[in-house]
């Protein structure tokens, strides 16, 4: 059974990229285009496997996703990877605090990404 | 060569060599470069470590000594000064001939060792006392973990780690990372327990453990830090070199992990002193040598992108595909005549296959003229110290790609040019003062497609030709008569005679009038072409049109009697009717009118001397060189088709106009035709006609235009 893995972004592209690069890898993919959107996806889903968030998105932002989703019990322990960029080292320590497993620096590539998708999915 | 592993090592060390002899000679611009330094000392570190695991001794121990010297430098005890620049490069030198000893599967003679003492005894006076050999080892620094660590050997690593209490929580387990670590190399673990109520980190929110790992592994010290990327921040981590004379096994770490369970954080150190113990002082002194490392090859751990496959193989590919070219010919022409649908659409769709394997067989051979330019950096600063000249070598263009046989042929004519332009063409600093030039001259090498073509021009910024010296010297040579008035061209093609030269002395770089004229034979035998453009104060520049590949070429199959001939494509432009009223008989001298435009032809049948009579209407091939157009007279056109050069042998390269010979589909032999060559002796021809007849030129207005240049 392939792996759940959610990947919540406002930027299209950035969502479409993760999307291929994964769904390519043999990961089944979900998308949400934020917080929001992603919290009421999961409600519907079943578990997923791993979140992959964006830091700042409308409605709800990456922090506040991270926090959410560790409150529940079926997705206390699964990887959560923050795709950040140099500028938010600060955001990043946040994230960490509230619960994220690891980080991708903007710009990254594919190879990249499903190196750590791997190393945190095992 | 004993293994085929000593081979690749020779290879590689070949290839660092090369990247040393440019890093070199870029900290002489630059010495403050860290980047540079690093770059020298990290090479020189791979080569000993290498050629020490392979066996090669003498090249380690030499190696060693440069090395140590520029981790002086690294470290700053030392400065890069022109007499280090030089010794580096002399021990680069160096490092290579001994390379090509062991290469042979020779021994070193003695020669070659008191050469290298030599240069290890004047780089020792540029070292500081401190670090002369002997005493450059350091005190025991394998307790602290090196991310230089080389990556050659296992080398045993006590790594301790205390994960963040939210590990969990972030979705990490530290019992992943341990299985990531055991799968670098051999695993050993012991657990202890910062609060005793939590062991078994599954289900429990926080952690609380503490691991104390021994791994024995390849991969050097920020690969086992990669694993721990995302928590090291937040952890307590040393990873720490434990020992790393020799393969420590597992079955000899029960101690240590008794030791380690025993007391928890025990200190390296403490370890260490426990494996010194059982495994003798011997292996103490090389934990010594060898904990002063550098950087090693970190290259092992990146994704391989390319192979090295031996050029040998690629040439038997490319003869290969050429066989295979020459049979899809004949499969063409049998589909032809046979005239069944499925088996022409069958030989339609391999021929394309094969156009394009052909073309990605050819590429494999591409290979960038870059490496060959590095070589000119070294050249340019040797000559020009030895002759008292500054020079600076600008290269363009490195990445154009040309067929690797080109290349190899390309070296020695460019060695030859870049010597004539440092000899002959930039002035002495003073003189290029008084000229009102910078003291510092420039030799441009630069190298750009162009069409089916590679022009790599050879410029500077020198004295430039003095055309009334070439006169004169003509003259006294008896080249040209003392009144006659060549063009500037003319006079710059002397510079190519065999025996030509007007530099006063013969110095040790040049002068003897050798050289250009093998310049020229050598660029012509690649199928090129050499230009020269010279302004008199202002400088030179040479220009090589050089073809893209020489194994496979794109050809017209034309016909004269029983006799076949292929004309390249690439030159050729298009094919018109050459009515009778047109095709005169004469010596040569015709021209044709190719749409109100007057085109000299060559009769192949005349230029070849054939017997037999030509049919009523011949055909004219028009071909394009250099912006000149030109005819050539066949009897019939066949067709376009790839044709494999083959080399007609020693005994007919004299043969002008014959570039080389093919095998068609059907086994026949067709000649390749020179066609600069043919036209130059045309042309050549033709105008020495035409000073005869001049008096006779008559341009018939009867719609087609004729001149008759025949000889009254």
């Amino acid at each position: 059974m392939a792996k759940l893995i959610m990947t919540v972004d406002d930027s299209t592209s950035i969502r479409q990229m993760v999307s291929f690069t994964l769904t390519s890898a043999g990961y089944q993919v979900v998308e949400a285009v934020d917080g929001s959107d992603a919290l009421s996806k999961i409600g519907d889903s079943s578990t997923i496997d791993m979140l992959i968030t964006d830091l700042n998105m409308p409605n709800l932002d990456g922090i506040g996703l991270i926090k959410n989703v560790r409150t529940q019990q079926r997705h206390r322990f699964i990887p959560i990877l923050l795709l950040t960029t140099e500028s938010q080292e600060a955001k990043k320590q946040e994230g960490k605090a509230a619960g994220a497993s690891g980080w991708i620096v903007k710009p990254f590539n594919a190879t990249q990404l499903v190196e750590v998708v791997r190393k945190l999915l095992k | 060569m004993k293994d085929r592993n000593q081979q690749a090592f020779v290879e590689e060390a070949k290839e660092l060599l090369a990247g040393l002899e440019e890093a070199v000679l870029e900290i002489e611009r630059d010495p403050l470069n860290t980047e540079l330094i690093g770059k020298i000392f990290r090479t020189m570190h791979t080569i000993k470590g290498s050629s020490a695991m392979f066996g090669f001794e003498s090249i380690a121990s030499f190696t060693h000594e440069l090395e140590t010297a520029f981790d002086c430098v690294r470290e700053g005890t030392m400065q890069v000064t022109p007499e280090l620049v030089t010794l580096t490069l002399a021990s680069r030198d160096h490092i290579a001939s001994l390379l090509l000893v062991v290469e042979d599967g020779l021994q070193v003679d003695e020669a070659l060792t008191s050469k290298g003492n030599a240069i290890l005894r004047q780089l020792r006076t540029l070292m500081p006392q401190a670090a002369e050999p002997g005493v450059a080892a350091k005190t025991p620094a394998a307790t602290v973990s090196d991310p230089n660590a080389d990556s050659q050997k296992s080398v045993l690593y006590r790594i301790y780690f205390k994960p963040p209490e939210n590990i969990f929580l972030r979705g990490l387990n530290p019992a992943n990372l341990i299985e990531e670590l055991a799968a670098m190399g051999d695993e050993e673990h012991v657990v202890h327990a910062d609060s005793p109520s939590v062991q078994e980190p599954e289900g429990a929110d926080l952690c609380r453990s503490i691991y104390d790992i021994l791994l024995s592994t390849a991969h050097p010290a920020e690969g086992i830090r990669d694993v721990f990327i995302f928590v090291e921040e937040d952890s307590e981590l040393r990873i720490e070199k434990l020992y790393d004379a020799a393969p420590l096994g597992k079955d000899k770490w029960q101690p240590l992990l008794e030791t380690m369970r025993a007391s928890k954080g025990v200190p390296t150190s403490s370890l260490q002193a426990l494996i010194n113990e059982t495994e003798g002082r011997r292996e103490k002194v090389k934990v010594d040598a060898t904990a002063d490392g550098g950087t090693g090859r970190h290259q092992e751990q990146r994704a391989i992108h390319s192979i090295k496959v031996p050029s040998e193989r690629l040439d038997k590919l490319v003869n290969l595909v050429g066989e295979l070219v020459t049979v899809q010919a004949r499969l063409t022409i049998a589909a032809m005549n046979l005239t069944d649908p499925t088996l022409t659409q069958i030989a339609e769709e391999v021929e394309a296959l094969i156009a394009e394997l052909r073309d990605n067989a050819m590429s494999m051979r591409m290979v960038p003229i870059g490496t060959t330019f590095m070589r000119f950096q070294r050249l340019v600063r040797d000559l020009s110290v030895e002759l008292g000249k500054e020079i600076r070598l600008v290269t363009e263009g490195e990445d154009t790609e040309l067929d690797k046989t080109v290349i190899e042929r390309l070296g020695d004519p460019l060695v030859h040019m870049i010597r004539n332009s440092i000899d002959h063409g930039i002035e002495s600093p003073d003189m290029r003062e008084a000229a009102g030039k910078p003291r510092t001259g420039t030799i441009c090498l630069s190298a750009a497609h162009s069409g089916t073509n590679v022009n790599v021009t050879v410029s500077d910024d020198g004295r430039g030709f003095d055309v009334e010296a070439i006169r004169l010297r003509a003259v006294a040579q008896g080249m040209i008569k003392p009144d006659s008035h060549p063009t500037e061209q003319e006079l710059f093609a002397f510079a190519f005679a065999p025996g030509f030269s007007t530099s006063k002395e013969v110095t040790s770089v040049s002068g003897r009038g050798v050289g250009m004229d093998v310049v020229r034979r050598n660029i012509e035998d690649l199928g090129g072409k050499i230009e020269i453009a010279s302004k008199q104060g202002q400088g030179s520049t040479f220009t090589l049109k050089l073809p893209l590949t020489l194994a496979i070429i794109e050809g017209l199959l034309v016909r004269v009697n029983d006799e076949l001939f292929v004309l390249p494509l690439a030159a050729v432009k298009e094919c018109v009717e050459l009515p009778p009223w047109n095709a005169r008989r004469g010596n040569g001298g015709q021209l044709i009118n190719v749409r109100g435009e007057i085109v000299p032809y060559v009769r192949l049948r005349d230029y070849f001397e054939m017997t037999g009579s030509a049919p009523s209407i011949e055909y004219a091939v028009i071909a394009e060189v250099e912006g000149k157009r030109c005819g050539f007279a066949v009897d019939s056109i066949i067709g376009e088709q790839q044709v494999v050069i083959k080399s007609i042998g020693k005994s007919y390269k004299d043969v002008k106009g014959i570039s080389g010979a093919t095998v068609l589909g059907d086994g026949a032999l067709a000649l390749i035709i020179d066609i600069p060559v043919v036209l130059s002796t045309a042309e050549s021809e033709r105008e020495r006609l035409l000073r005869l007849a001049s008096a006779d030129v008559r341009v018939e207005s009867s719609g087609s235009l004729a001149i008759r240049g025949e000889a009254q």
